[in-house]
């Protein structure tokens, strides 16, 4: 079920050390000889980047049609009939050559490197170096480790300027704030002076460092590389699912490190993904159950905290229950949660989205795309969602990629430029509320009129970038909370006209696909099945659509719901209407299933404490709908378990019965009701666990909904309220390396706007809507357009979400002068 | 100081409008930064990058691979005493030595006084005149110990101004290319189309093909002929 | 000859007797001016092209064999065939870096007579359709620039550079680029990066040269100054009489610099091929004998990166094939010549050092053993060489240049010659450069080195 490519492309032959090999035509010799299982030598030839030849470690003698030479193997593009030799005498003391030029300048200051163990240049001095060092002279010195970022620590006496930091920053990241500086002998690494090398993907600079002169500080001095054992899971930093190895040390998580998983990341990870165990490994993870007595909580033992749960949930009218969030959780304990609500209580009040999302039904009936389908070359991408280098790091680099070597076309149509704006041909930016109506211009097929603010000719030139060769793929969310859901889903809808037009899915929260697919959306169950159309071998399966976040939320303000269970979700932070989920769970009993105390669980009675994803097994599904395994690799801390033990034993409390005790029990009623999760258990996950498994089958569409927005008055502006990767969110709140990454709230406004209100940069304006008021600095920016301002979500004490009214297509606002 | 003022500013703008991609611009502004400030500032790099639309660390990094950009203040004359081969068979080595005596600095120093900067420079391009020297890139060839101490009192006292201006400074005589004389300069990607005049070819190309074709005709026919 | 006066234009050039191809303008102080450039026949050789089609004008240009001055001598005409049909724009980039030790022409070309390589930039880019020429000067020959600039200003006054060239149908910029300071950037896939505004660092090819893909990915032309002066000359006389002078596979003539241990060092214009390395050593009409009339050791037929050559190879013709069978090469024109007062330890050990400089820092061998050639040079030189140096010398030098590396041919020592360029662990050849002063000095002098190195048969008993 995995997307390989068809092997349509004829091979060339070549010989390698005197035995025919099949190579790919184009590849090049250092990779063809790996797969043919001759393993040359390298320190800058990294597989995902281009070659540079630089460092002459994998010399090796070929006949490229003028006799044999030594060539740099990671330059050479096989071709027919191609002789190497890489054992020849002349490749050997080339090697040793190079090896020991190498090793002259370096400290070998191997017993205190973070390296040593795992250090590839390590390891081929031993394999093949000479045994002494003959260089008598002075080694090259440097002062002594520097930070180049919050993350990253260089250390230039042991770089050997293989130039794969510095390519990674450039061709990977297109961050090159890292480059070589001086000449020759003097040549190094390093940032200019005060402009750190502030990248969401420095960290990946550090893994593929062949030596150890790129440290992260999570890491450093924390462990020796023979003392860690690994195992291979997945990242729940987001949805995109990269793939990566869990390393610990003494039941303790020390790193994670990327995989390269071809269809997902390459090996790629964003510093969030990369540095998220650190939130795991905090020590204010929650490690027994907590119940309210007096206005505190206070420990109170499993068994009595189940009780106490069971017994509400067991009294409560089931449309009188609401379950909220469980995007946290793997597929396994979302069906567990899924079952207890919609099987056991009978309630079909579960929404793992929270209000920021978009329709399940519209998601999974959407034809949806895979990665390298909006990779492919010559391809369109209309980034109709969240940016996805503040949100999605690693699916971005894949985009950008595409874009930059690929030739892909990206055709943004956001609220304002997305850090994919330096990589787009068009930028469209309809006026927030008005993105349907831009994307019916789109694919109509009458000459274009300026639409949504939108000119006439942007629109006709994204048409026929759009009506080009390639596929299609929309990549699509919400770009904007302040922009209503139904905005967004009619412009879907509008754009399945497209011929071909695949979906690419960019829901925020990290296995929120999962959570769709296992039923946690009101009007769903498990197995992209919806409530009326299946037959449920449940007992108690509701017979009507349950409500949505909002709708509990508002129910609960209302009084007509007693009871909210949270499962890993803080509506305080995280809903867009912030004094709707205040009023909601100041209301009712709440119950939460978390790691951490979070502004949420003040409100709650009950908090029961969750493992962590390094702390259970199970399984992931990523927004494309592959499902990939996650391992347990060390114990949850104190008592706290996984969440579907949890769920299980909430069951009994409440006077019904899972069924389940282990996961591949979950599997088999998985498949039992799901044809789209057919054939899936641990064996068929854990044998594919590398590039995992794709989930297909999808759901009726449902209908447009015709919405139409608030009409803006003259004096007013469009809010845009959108994600960084860095913010106030509870797995970044407790991860000490990127705690204070916040870039702060601001409003950003075109600088042409500043003049009609007469303010300057950093001067305070109070900004109000219908719902509330805030007061925030104001900056210029030109990635704003005119008559709209944005504003950064969950940055700082200043509540975005008072302003924004749920349910609303479109958020107007004020901007007013603080002092005026 | 540092960033381009107004005038430096305009003529990095002009600069940057001869090359098909701003980059390569690069080079030329490092040096109009240096002739600003004599030598170049971090904030004119930053400037630059700004004006070449890359990152600072990337202007840093060409900056520092050339040999003629200071990135610290260096005398307001820089000498340059070539030591290379041809140089130094001619007593190089010793013109050198006899400056940083008088000069009373060790090659690569600047005097106190901020005037003299010496450095041991490799080739030239003027080695049938060693020994010889460079001060702000003005030659002095086959100059003797006697004729350097001259030179340098000279430039103390003001004399020689006219001929060498002060580091930084390399063209007093600049490229301008009028507007209506410009052929004009496109970014790679837009131009598609061989230049006008390559028609030219055309007649010449047709007769050669139409010349070939019956050479192979007529060989094909002595060919048939034969069999 | 001494002065302390600036120069105003490069001394250097020696007026002697002979056929002028590039140098004829020389003799007037004020050459690099339009007018005199003008009034002595400049710009004929652009009116004439433009009479003919821009493949005749090729065509004329490979008839002539007009071969490289850059240093590989590659023949210009063919080069030009190698642009990839078809795909523009391409581009013409002027390698005017002159930094090879010994090598002093073009900046003479660059100062003298400005309009004459104009003019040949034109006659290029007439031929092959080149829609930009980029002039790159050395970063230090500010007078260079100036002149440049000048003679630039002055032709695109009169119409001679820019738009609708003379009111034809031909147009083209010719753009003044200058460097700023880095021998490597000479070599022409590093010219074509720090043209970009990169580090000049070399590009690999293969898999592309610079005719296919060069200057921003684009098929590019990378000519030497001097070859481009050529051009109107040729274009005005022809092919056929061009060939009249030179040689067969060498026609024309090329300028020599002439430095060292002589008696008239300067440049000269003399024909490839008829004359021998004699001549210009002891013609009268070239530099008139050694100074002080002392032996000659050594020589350098072709600017520091070439394998030394000794007395037995004074009689060799100036001419590619047969010095490069020598095992040396011509290069780049520079010649220098070193009597027996010249310490070989001293001179090698100060090549060395320029390419260790010069490094560009790309490739490990060349960015780590040229500085280690260098230290261990300096140590044997200053007197703490150790028993075992000289060997671990030529083997870090075989290490970034593997395998036999061609000295010069030492008939009487039985030694081969082998073919010039050496295998190479590198990019580009400034790393193996490095080892042809070693292996020239060291086989030919290995006593002087060991003469330096201290023989110690026991140790010391007390250091002071
Ligand atoms: C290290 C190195 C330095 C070079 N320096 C110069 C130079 O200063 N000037 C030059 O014209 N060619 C130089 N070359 C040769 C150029 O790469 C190139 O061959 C030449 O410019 C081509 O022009 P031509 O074909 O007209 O000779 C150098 C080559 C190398 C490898
Ligand atoms: S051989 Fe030396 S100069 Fe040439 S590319 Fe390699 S490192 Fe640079
Ligand atoms: S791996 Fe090929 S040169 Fe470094």
């Amino acid at each position: 079920m995995t997307d390989t490519q068809p092997e349509t492309e004829t091979s060339v032959t070549i010989i390698v050390d005197g035995q025919e090999v099949a190579a790919r035509p184009g590849e090049l010799l250092i990779d063809a000889c790996e797969r043919a299982g001759t393993y040359i030598p390298r320190f800058c030839y990294h597989e995902r980047m281009k070659p540079v030849g630089m460092c002459r470690m994998c010399l090796v003698e070929v006949d490229t049609g003028r006799g044999m030479g030594l060539q740099p193997s990671c330059m050479i593009p096989v071709a027919e009939g191609m002789t190497v030799d890489t054992q020849s005498e002349l490749t050997k003391k080339a090697q040793d050559g190079v090896l020991e030029f190498l090793l002259i300048n370096h400290p070998l200051d191997c017993p205190v490197c973070d390296k040593g163990g795992e250090c590839p240049l390590q390891d081929q001095t031993m394999a093949y170096g000479p045994g002494e060092s003959r260089f008598v002279e002075e080694k090259r010195h440097y002062e002594k480790p520097i930070p180049i970022s919050d993350t990253v620590f260089l250390d230039r006496e042991r770089c050997i300027l293989c130039d794969r930091c510095t390519r990674f920053a450039k061709e990977v990241a297109g961050d090159p704030l890292i480059h070589f500086q001086g000449r020759g002998n003097q040549t190094e690494v390093n940032t200019f002076p005060d402009e750190p090398f502030s990248s969401y993907f420095s960290g990946n600079t550090v893994q593929i460092c062949p030596v150890g002169a790129l440290t992260a500080k999570p890491y450093r001095f924390k462990a020796r590389p023979w003392d860690l054992e690994e195992v291979e899971s997945t990242s729940v930093s987001d949805a995109v699912g990269s793939r990566i190895t869990v390393q610990s040390s003494r039941n303790q998580v020390l790193r994670y490190m990327g995989v390269d998983s071809d269809p997902v990341n390459w090996g790629w990870l964003s510093d969030k993904e990369r540095f998220s165990f650190e939130a795991f490994n905090s020590d204010d993870r929650l490690t027994e159950p907590l119940v309210r007595t007096d206005g505190d909580l206070s420990p109170v033992s499993w068994g009595a905290a189940i009780a106490a749960v069971g017994q509400n949930l067991a009294h409560a009218e089931a449309s009188r229950i609401g379950f909220i969030g469980g995007s946290r959780l793997t597929n396994e304990s979302q069906f567990a949660f899924t079952k207890l609500a919609k099987g056991i209580l009978g309630t079909d009040n579960v929404d793992a989205q929270m209000g920021d999302g978009l329709p399940a039904e519209l998601v999974l009936g959407l034809p949806r795309a895979t990665i390298d389908q909006a990779c492919t070359p010559g391809g369109t991408i209309i980034l109709m969602g969240p940016d996805p280098k503040e949100t999605l790091g690693a699916l971005f680099l894949r985009l950008r990629h595409a874009a930059v070597e690929d030739g892909a076309t990206i055709i943004e149509v956001t609220p304002h430029r997305t850090g994919l704006g330096d990589y787009a041909k068009h930028h469209l930016y309809p006026l927030p509320g008005d993105t349907a109506l831009l994307a019916a211009a789109l694919v109509a097929d009458t000459p274009a009129v300026d639409t949504a603010g939108v000119s006439a000719a942007a629109i006709t030139a994204a048409r026929s970038a759009i009506a080009g060769d390639g596929p299609v793929t929309v990549v699509l969310g919400r770009a904007s909370v302040a922009e209503g859901a139904a905005a967004i889903a009619d412009a879907a809808l509008a754009l399945t006209a497209i011929p071909g037009v695949g979906f690419l899915s960019a829901l925020h929260r990290s296995n929120v696909h999962g959570a769709l697919d296992m039923g946690m959306s009101p009007g769903l169950l498990p197995g992209r099945n919806s409530l009326s159309a299946a037959t449920s071998a449940w007992p108690n399966t509701p017979t009507t659509r349950g409500m949505s976040t909002a709708q509990m939320l508002q129910a609960a303000a209302d009084g007509s719901i007693d009871t909210l269970v949270l499962l890993g979700a803080d509506p305080i932070s995280d809903f867009p209407d912030t004094d709707l989920a205040e009023k909601a769970l100041s209301a009712v009993t709440v119950v939460a299933v978390d790691l951490f105390e979070t502004a949420s669980t003040a409100y709650a009675e009950i908090i029961l404490p969750a493992a962590a994803p390094q702390e259970a097994d199970g399984s992931f599904t990523n927004l494309e709908g592959r499902l990939t395994k996650i391992s347990r690799k060390v114990t949850p801390p104190g008592t706290a378990r996984a969440d579907w033990t949890i769920a299980a034993e909430l069951a009994l409390a409440a006077g019904g019965d899972l069924g389940i005790e282990n996961l591949d029990d979950i599997w088999t009623e998985i498949a039992a009701i799901s044809t789209a999760h057919a054939g899936i258990d641990s064996a068929s996950l854990a044998a594919n666990q590398r590039d995992g498994v794709l989930i297909t089958g999808s759901l009726n569409l449902p209908e447009a909904s015709g919405v139409s927005p608030a009409v803006a008055d003259a004096y007013s502006f469009r809010l845009a309220v959108s994600r960084r990767m860095y913010d106030n969110g509870t797995i970044l709140a407790k991860s000490p390396s990127s705690a204070h990454l916040g870039t702060g709230t601001a409003l950003h406004m075109h600088p042409l706007d500043f003049d009609s209100l007469g303010v300057t940069s950093g001067v305070s304006v109070t900004v109000s809507s219908a719902t509330g008021s805030i007061d925030l600095p104001v900056e210029p920016s030109t990635d704003v357009p005119r008559g709209v301002v944005a504003v950064p979500a969950n940055q700082s004490d200043v509540v975005v979400g008072t302003l924004i009214a749920a349910g609303d297509v479109a958020t107007n606002v004020r901007v007013e002068r603080g002092d005026a | 100081m540092a960033r381009f003022t107004p005038e430096n500013l305009e003529l990095a703008h002009e600069i940057i409008s001869r090359y098909p991609r701003k980059k390569s611009a690069v080079i030329p502004m490092l040096h109009l930064a240096q002739e600003q400030d004599g030598y170049v500032t971090n904030d004119a790099m930053a400037h630059i990058a700004e004006l070449a639309e890359v990152t600072a660390a990337e202007v840093i990094g060409t900056c520092t691979f050339y040999e003629m950009f200071k990135t610290h203040p260096v005398g307001k004359y820089v000498i340059n005493v070539c030591t290379n081969i041809s140089c130094q068979l001619n007593g190089g080595e010793e013109l050198l030595e006899h400056l940083e005596e008088s000069l009373e600095i060790r090659s690569g120093g600047t005097t106190s006084d901020g005037m003299f900067t010496i450095e041991d420079y490799e080739c030239i391009a003027a080695c049938t005149e060693a020994p010889c020297l460079q001060v702000n890139y003005r030659y002095f060839h086959r100059i003797s110990n006697d004729e350097v101490d001259e030179v340098i009192a000279d430039i103390r006292t003001g004399k020689l101004a006219d001929t060498i201006p002060e580091h930084g400074v390399l063209q007093r005589v600049r490229q301008t290319i009028p507007a209506a004389k410009l052929a004009g300069v496109a970014p790679p990607e837009e131009v598609v189309d061989a230049p006008a005049w390559m028609v030219r070819n055309e007649p010449i190309l047709a007769a050669r093909a139409a010349a070939k074709a019956a050479e192979e005709a007529a060989a094909k026919a002595a060919e048939g002929n034969a069999d | 000859m001494a002065t302390n006066q600036y120069v105003p234009h490069a001394a250097g050039y020696v007026d002697n007797e002979g056929p002028k191809i590039v140098s004829s303008r020389f003799v007037h102080e004020d050459a690099f001016l339009l007018e005199r450039s003008l009034a002595t026949g400049g710009y004929e050789g652009l009116k004439k092209a433009l009479t003919m089609a821009p493949i005749e004008v090729h065509d004329t240009v490979r008839d002539a064999v007009l071969l490289g001055r850059g240093g590989a001598g590659f023949p210009a005409g063919i080069k030009w065939g190698f642009c990839p049909p078809g795909k523009w724009p391409m581009y013409l980039v002027v390698n005017g870096d002159e930094s090879e030790p010994g090598t002093y022409k073009d900046r003479l070309l660059m100062e003298m007579d400005p309009h004459q390589l104009i003019e040949g930039c034109l006659i290029a880019c007439y031929a092959l359709g080149l829609s930009q020429c980029f002039l790159y000067v050395r970063g230090e020959m500010a007078l260079a620039q100036e002149r440049i600039a000048h003679a630039l200003n002055e032709a695109y006054e009169a119409n001679l550079v820019g738009k609708n060239i003379l009111g034809t149908d031909f147009s083209v910029d010719v753009v003044l680029h200058w460097g700023a300071g880095a021998y490597i950037v000479g070599e022409e896939t590093a010219l074509i990066e720090s043209l970009e505004g990169e580090r000049g660092m070399p590009r690999l090819k293969p898999p592309f040269f610079p005719a296919a893909i060069g200057l921003y990915g684009q098929p590019t032309i990378v000519n030497n100054v001097e070859t481009l002066a050529n051009l109107p000359w040729i274009i005005v006389n022809g092919a056929d009489e061009y060939k009249k002078y030179g040689s067969e596979t060498s026609p024309g003539t090329r300028l020599f610099a002439v430095s060292g241990h002589v008696k008239r060092p300067g440049v000269y214009e003399a024909e490839q091929g008829v004359t021998t390395f004699r001549d210009l050593i002891y013609g009268d009409n070239f530099c008139q004998g050694m100074k002080g009339d002392d032996e000659l050791k050594m020589f350098i037929p072709g600017g520091a990166s070439a394998p030394w050559f000794f007395p037995e190879q004074v009689d060799l013709p100036l001419e590619a094939r047969p010095v490069g069978a020598a095992g040396s090469m011509l290069g780049s024109g520079a010649i220098v010549i070193m009597d027996e007062s010249t310490d070989a330890v001293k001179a090698c050990l100060r090549v060395v050092r320029f390419f260790a400089r010069e490094s560009c820092g790309k490739c490990t061998p060349c960015r780590e053993g040229t500085t280690w050639e260098e230290t261990l040079l300096r140590r044997i030189y200053d007197g703490h060489g150790r028993p075992g140096d000289l060997e671990m010398l030529l083997d870090i030098a075989d290490n970034i240049s593997p395998g036999p590396y061609p000295g010069a041919a030492w008939e009487a020592e039985g030694i081969e010659a082998i073919p010039f360029p050496p295998k190479q662990t590198t990019i580009c050849p400034l790393g193996p450069s490095s080892v042809a002063p070693i292996t020239s000095a060291l086989r030919r002098f290995r006593h002087e080195f060991e003469a330096k190195i201290p023989q110690r048969t026991s140790i010391p008993v007390s250091a002071s």
